[in-house]
């Protein structure tokens, strides 16, 4: 059984928060994604099947979306809040991410939720959190990533290039991350005889202690880390650890050995490769192998320790620049020496290791009448089965489903328009 | 109205370190979770390599200084166990026997070869909750694969997604697989709680992350399995550009002094509108910039008239003009300005500072989220060495000072 069957999770459909949805859905909840008529702007998101825009084809939609049923119900109409009242009275969880206000504007306030319906989970997330004076600022994924520190830490040794995002909608899903944890956390208590609450998550403030040691350098010695590329973003320049390989692709080189059996493994491979006479630097290699560990603090300042040391990184790049990124990767792996191949994300999904821990699902998709593959589990719980139990909803698809389950009069709902004009 | 703390009452014997693992634990630990790290007395703890790492207050070194440390395990209690001797081991399961979950990030197998995998501590508790939280995970071709955060980012695609059209990956600058790593292994936990709260089952949860950064790209999969198209393809990635929904103009654009930027995300053509209207230049009112699909067309020439317009600019004036126009713009903000000067994580109660038993005070990352009813709280820092052995074997396993005092002298704690 998974570890959420049973549990109700009303989500407000937004952009923002769906991601949360998808967590708790893909573990069991019964997820109700509340769209207005006309759909969740979401589903206008690229990309879409074939490039065919149709809020029935995006992908983006498809994967936030998975293991939830939708339901179509304008709240901000007198009847469609009525039925809203009805489905939270019956909910374990509201997950919502409208903006600070919206649903005290629409008879939402805290008194009608948490208030009225002890046993109610109320998730809140918003750009800024509910109150104080950013409250109203716009932000997006970009600007919610530039504005709480990650941008800093991420791009290039050329500083004349900006500072990059990491994309793919890390800024939604490190608030959604938290917004999860928080629900669980606050069910979790509930569930032993507490009673349910309210809960805001900040997305500035969420991305602003996922930043590493960018905060506690700063917290602790009032120090700021600068950019580099492919690395730790550091107050002082350290080495590159990315290497290009001889297909074109890259690897991270972690670091370089430090160890006597690390200099020992890696001189080798180099053998092994017969590229040791290429590499005037191998004798340091050998002197790596016959002394104690590297101090790391003595590069710069011990002629020795800063020679044997940069013979492991030349080493390393010498062997890149002859083999491929996968060949460099499993290697390196194999001797002992930490280090991964840079991959696209299909990449990633296509490599065997993944596809034997399960990490491609197949759901059978209506849409186009055949299955799918997905991403498969974040974590392999012994018990509590993952699983995408269904792909995610055609627009509204579960309306009638849903309300008749609460006991609402459909027909009612229908003739007010809180469905939409059809 | 009564508060109480929400994980109050539960236990959790804590092996995980740097922040992959620690972090999660410092998430239970700030909601009131007893978490009792268990560390080798041999080494003083040196498995966690951030207690001996940078940075620090001042010139004081060794395994109580570590801020790093001091940042991810707030609120927990240390004590030692020398697991190489039989006392040790069955000090560990009486403390098993009295937690609810055990938590571990080492790498594949170790626990195991302690003597302490799943199917013993099942024996020791039955509904006990173990979480493993590795690289590569437990079973898989790679699972003898030695990683740490920059690693598991670029096997798992992430690192790749980091960069601009057609230059070597960014990467991410910092170990962001890490503190998601925890954020995974912390949900494990709990839905494995509610899981027994529900069942009264225990079981372990086999974490990678690895498996965590490849789920992080699905839209980009999706697109690969379904239309057949790489994201390894001219033009990719799209650095600060957005296709997914499609945006134009959307970057970090140059500002003016030194090293500092600002970004711009105009989503639709009503936001270009306003933009028009804060540039207030001839360029801009040009009708082929009206639509998405223009803008999108021509965006290098935008991106180049953005950097020009906001070059001349400090950066939180163009944010300022940008919102009050209703366009999404925020300043790129440097750790200084975010810590300290802005309302937004003060409000929150971000930074909150706590009292170690050596470093003294010093502030720590807190948690982005307010609970109406049982609020987080960090004030105690990180456990030095051993700091609270004496207190856990007499207060949790009833032992006595004198008996604790024994252990020490024979190399057990």
């Amino acid at each position: 059984m998974s570890a959420l069957v049973g549990v109700r999770v009303i989500e407000l459909a937004h952009e923002r928060i769906a991601f949360a949805g998808k967590l708790l859905g893909d573990m069991g909840a019964d997820v109700v994604v509340v769209e207005p008529p006309g759909g969740s702007p979401m589903r206008s998101h690229e990309p879409f099947v074939d490039d065919l825009p149709d809020r029935e084809r995006s992908l983006t939609w498809w994967h936030y979306n998975t293991s939830k049923r939708s339901i179509v119900l304008d709240w901000r109409c007198p009847e469609g809040l009525e039925a809203l009242r009805v489905l939270l009275a019956r909910a374990d969880i509201l997950i919502e991410a409208e903006d600070p206000g919206v649903l005290v504007q629409n008879g939402l306030d805290d008194a009608a939720l948490t208030g009225a319906l002890p046993r109610l989970v109320h998730v809140s997330m918003t750009p800024f959190g509910p109150t104080g004076e950013r409250r109203h600022e716009l932000a997006t994924d970009l600007t919610i990533l530039a504005g709480s520190g990650p941008a800093w830490n991420c791009g290039y040794d050329d500083h004349r290039l900006p500072p990059i995002r990491g994309g793919g909608g890390h800024g939604y899903a490190i608030g959604c991350h938290y917004a999860a944890m928080s629900a669980l956390t606050a069910l979790l208590h509930r569930e032993r005889g507490g009673r349910g609450q309210r809960v805001d998550v900040s997305m500035h403030a969420a991305a602003n202690v996922t930043t590493e040691m960018a905060s506690y350098d700063w917290l602790v010695q009032k120090r700021t880390v600068q950019r580099q590329t492919g690395r730790h973003a550091t107050e002082k320049r350290s080495m590159p650890s990315q290497v290009r390989c001889a297909d074109g692709r890259y690897v991270n080189t972690g670091v370089p050995p430090r160890t006597p059996q690390e200099f020992g493994r890696l001189l080798a491979w180099l053998r092994e490769l017969d590229l040791e006479q290429e590499l005037p630097e191998a004798v340091f290699l050998q002197m790596g192998m016959e002394r104690d560990r590297i101090d790391l603090s003595k590069i710069g300042t011990d002629d020795e320790v800063t020679a044997i040391f940069a013979a492991g990184r030349e080493a390393l790049v010498l062997i890149a620049s002859r083999v491929s990124a996968q060949q460099f990767f499993l290697g390196a792996q194999r001797a002992g020496l930490p280090a991964g191949v840079i991959y696209s994300p299909e990449e990633a999904f296509e490599d065997p290791h993944f596809v034997a821990r399960g990490m491609q699902v197949e759901v059978e998709q209506p849409q186009l009448g055949r299955k799918v593959r997905y991403p498969g589990p974040p974590y392999a719980f012994g018990k509590s089965r993952w699983m995408i139990s269904h792909p995610a909803p055609a627009l509204g698809q579960h309306t009638e489903e849903v309300l008749a389950e609460a006991g609402i009069d459909v027909a009612r709902v229908r003739a007010s328009g809180a469905f939409g004009r059809s | 109205m009564e508060r109480r703390r929400a994980l109050e009452d539960i236990r959790v014997c804590d092996f995980t370190g740097q922040l992959a693992g620690a972090g999660a634990t410092k998430w239970l630990a700030a909601f009131g979770a007893d978490v009792i790290r268990i560390e080798d007395p041999v080494n003083q703890g040196a498995w966690d390599i951030l207690r001996m790492a940078p940075p620090f207050v001042d010139e004081r070194r060794g395994p109580d200084f570590g801020c790093g440390f001091n940042n991810h395990n707030t609120g927990k209690r240390g004590i030692t166990l020398n697991l190489r001797t039989a006392r040790g081991k069955d000090l560990l399961a009486a403390i098993v026997e009295r937690s609810d979950v055990v938590a571990e990030n080492f790498a594949a197998g170790v626990l195991d070869r302690l003597g302490f995998g799943y199917e013993a501590l099942r024996r020791i508790r039955p509904d006990i909750v173990y979480v493993s939280n590795c690289g590569f995970g437990h079973v898989g071709p790679y699972a003898k694969f030695k990683t740490w955060g920059p690693i598991v980012q670029a096997v798992s695609g992430l690192t790749f997604m980091s960069g601009l059209p057609d230059m070597e990956p960014a990467g991410w600058g910092f170990s962001y697989m890490d503190h998601t790593g925890g954020f995974y292994m912390a949900m494990a936990v709990l839905l494995a709680l509610i899981h027994r709260e529900r069942t009264g089952e225990g079981q372990w949860v086999d974490m990678a992350c690895c498996d965590v950064g490849l789920t992080l790209n699905g839209p980009a999969i999706l697109d690969y399995t379904v239309n057949g198209r790489p994201m390894r393809r001219q033009g990719q990635p799209n650095g600060n550009r957005s296709d997914w929904p499609g945006m134009a103009p959307h970057g970090i654009y140059r500002a003016a002094g030194e090293d500092e930027w600002v970004a711009i995300a105009c989503r639709n053509d009503a936001d270009w509108a306003a933009c028009v209207s804060v540039f207030d230049q001839a360029w801009a009112r040009e009708s082929r910039w009206a639509t998405l699909a223009g803008r999108l067309d021509g965006q290098d020439e935008i991106d180049a008239r953005l950097n020009e317009w906001c070059g001349t600019r400090e950066k939180f004036e163009v944010q300022r003009l940008f919102q009050a126009a209703h366009v999404p713009a925020a300043a790129v903000q440097k750790p200084e300005e975010r810590i300290e000067h802005d309302p937004a994580t003060a409000e929150f109660g971000l930074w909150p500072t706590v009292r170690h038993s050596k470093i003294g005070t010093v502030r720590v990352d807190g948690l982005p989220v307010r609970f109406s009813e049982t609020p987080w709280s960090i004030e105690r820092g990180g456990p030095c060495v051993g700091e609270h052995t004496e207190e856990v074997l007499t207060g949790l396993l009833g032992l006595t000072v004198e008996e604790v005092a024994t252990l020490r002298k024979e190399g057990v704690v």
